[in-house]
């Protein structure tokens, strides 16, 4: 066992943890919380593949910027709590879960058989996963799905704008 | 030179489990913003394949796709609280089965 396995179980098994939280707790200010820990989990995980670009916007973005909305919307509302997962295991819930569970070890069956044994990621040069490398990238062959970007981000912030506003004039 | 010996397929069951958790969070709770979170978790899942398989392929594009992703997940995030907010004005409530305005 190197350290490599021991940081990758330790950080996957957090974020099922708190996954598992996020969506069984009974009030929606645990589940911010379970979810933003479930976050970093996640960021951790990205780092132990190298990605650091990706790491750092998933704390910026989602940890940062998601949560914060999420939590001033469930502050604003002040909601009481609600019934939480194990206690109303009705019949469409369970359909729920049978549902889920079954494509999911359809997917891990499938993921599993992909190679006969286990891939090990080949040792290629990391230059790749740089922000310079991303960037470059980002700006020149993909520089119209980048501008998209923008203007799908400003048709969101006046669509929220106009959906949260009492009267529209 | 990358830094881990652990092999894909941990990576890839790893966010299939994840994907599951966040699906049983959206086919089973009555909150909105519950339901939201669980869709952050299953776009999170999706978003750790990306990332694996990027790095495996030695290719930059699916970390794009990842920040795409990521600026899709905010412009999600910003409409469907507005929307939630909304709701609560005209209902006073965020429980999405209370909500049958639609239903015949």
């Amino acid at each position: 066992m190197s350290l490599h396995y021991f940081f990758f179980i330790l950080l996957s098994v957090l974020a099922v943890a708190s996954a598992i939280v996020t969506i069984a707790t009974k009030h929606p200010i645990r589940s911010a919380i379970a979810l933003v820990v479930h976050f970093f989990m996640l960021a951790g995980l990205y780092l132990t593949l190298s990605a650091q670009f990706v790491a750092v916007m998933q704390i910026l973005v989602y940890a940062g910027a998601i949560m914060v909305l999420v939590v001033f919307v469930i502050m604003l509302l002040n909601l009481g709590k609600d019934q939480s997962l194990e206690k109303k295991i009705t019949f469409n819930n369970f359909g729920g879960i049978v549902l889920a569970g079954t494509f999911g070890l359809a997917v891990i069956y499938a993921f599993i058989n992909l190679h006969p044994e286990p891939t090990s990621f080949p040792n290629h040069n990391v230059n790749f996963t740089t922000v310079q490398a991303i960037g470059r990238s980002l700006f020149t062959n993909y520089i119209v799905q980048f501008e998209a970007i923008g203007l799908l981000l400003t048709a969101a912030i006046i669509g929220a704008v106009l959906l949260a506003k009492r009267k529209l004039m | 030179m990358l830094m881990t010996n652990i092999p894909l397929e941990f990576y890839l069951v790893l966010s299939a489990i994840l994907f599951v958790i966040g699906a049983v969070g959206v086919l089973t709770r009555r909150n909105a913003i519950i339901i939201f979170m669980s869709i952050e978790i299953m776009l999170n899942s999706v978003n750790l394949t990306f990332v694996s398989f990027s790095i495996y392929f030695g290719d930059t594009l699916g970390q794009l796709f990842v920040f795409f992703v990521m600026a899709i997940a905010a412009a999600e995030a910003a409409i469907g609280l507005a929307i939630v907010l909304a709701l609560y004005r005209l209902k006073q409530t965020v429980f999405v089965d209370e909500v049958n305005l639609l239903k015949w």
